[in-house]
């Protein structure tokens, strides 16, 4: 696996875990409130991600590539680096596990107490903006990992085409069984996502800051499992920090 | 007018710096040494994964001292 195949999983994870979170979202204002309002919502925030793609794209490939890796490099640092924390803390007991049935049913609950207003063409203004709102938060990290994985590989066409086939993936399951999608291993796909970031990251932010890896790309290959020894060992210990707690109490 | 600019810049900095200021610190920090020690001809890939190893402990022992 080269980096286009690291460029491909990265971004296909990362999507399908932040798909997940979206279409939790458009369910449960889909099925509480009203579908069209929920499905005119999760359109309109699709149709302004298309816009920033549109507008992003182009620019960011005009960005002379040791500026973007820097830049890109430490956006994906910092964001792998919380992605990985949350992982490490939930794999080792010390934060909840992310669970979209728990979610599903607070969005549920709270989309359950506000009365219903029609606006123009959206006969529940609660749902569309919940489903808006929703798709277009978790739409903009997706575009954000898309844009610069792509940039910074030269490849924003395999990007996009991961970010697809994971949108298209999660979309037709979530379509198909009308229920939160408790069955997608999200809290591994977390700690996976994680270490990608967190791996990609190193290599370009470290690039862009004029250093030069041994061996180039390959230096991703033991990037990426090197990272994940070390995640995985913290989790031993914050584990083993844990037992020590509950033994001592 | 001020409410609204407050809360969006609220968004971004939840966005980009997200639950420990200290990561993105670190992440800014290592990048500008290694910026420094490439200008100097000295070599310096192995300055951002040091910093990892440093940062991720710090910031798991900030996080479990205030529960998650």
């Amino acid at each position: 696996m080269g980096a286009t195949g690291a460029l491909f999983i990265a971004v296909f994870l990362a999507c399908v875990v932040e798909a997940v979170e979206a279409t939790t979202i458009v369910l449960a204002a889909g099925t509480t409130r009203d579908w069209r309002s929920a499905t005119i919502g999760m359109a309109g925030a699709l149709a302004v991600l298309a816009i920033v793609v549109a507008a992003l794209g182009p620019a960011v490939s005009e960005v002379p590539l040791r500026g973007l890796r820097l830049f890109v490099g430490a956006l994906l640092l910092v964001f792998g680096l919380q992605w990985l924390r949350k992982a490490i803390l939930r794999a080792s007991g010390h934060k909840a596990l992310h669970d979209e049935d728990k979610i599903f049913a607070q969005q549920v609950a709270a989309a359950a107490a506000e009365p219903r207003r029609s606006a123009g063409l959206v006969p529940d203004w609660y749902g569309f903006t919940l489903s808006f709102k929703g798709v277009l938060l978790e739409g903009l990290e997706v575009v954000f990992i898309v844009l610069t994985f792509g940039a910074n590989q030269h490849d924003i066409g395999l990007a996009t085409v991961a970010a697809a086939c994971a949108v298209a993936l999660v979309a037709v399951a979530g379509v198909a069984i009308r229920s939160p999608l408790r069955r997608v291993p999200e809290n591994t796909m977390k700690f996976v996502v994680g270490i990608m970031l967190t791996a990609f990251g190193t290599f370009w932010g470290a690039e862009g800051a004029g250093a030069h890896w041994p061996g180039s790309d390959a230096s991703l290959l033991v990037l990426v499992p090197g990272i994940a020894v070390f995640a995985l060992a913290m989790v031993a210990v914050l584990r083993g920090n844990q037992v020590a707690a509950v033994e001592r109490s | 007018m001020a409410k609204r600019l407050r809360a969006f810049a609220a968004f971004w900095y939840d966005f980009v710096v997200g639950d420990d200021w200290l990561v993105a610190a670190g992440v800014v920090a290592s990048l500008g040494v290694t910026y420094a020690l490439s200008q100097a001809a000295v070599p310096a890939w192995w300055l951002v994964p040091l910093s990892l190893v440093l940062l991720l402990p710090v910031s798991l022992w900030r996080a479990t001292r205030r529960g998650g």
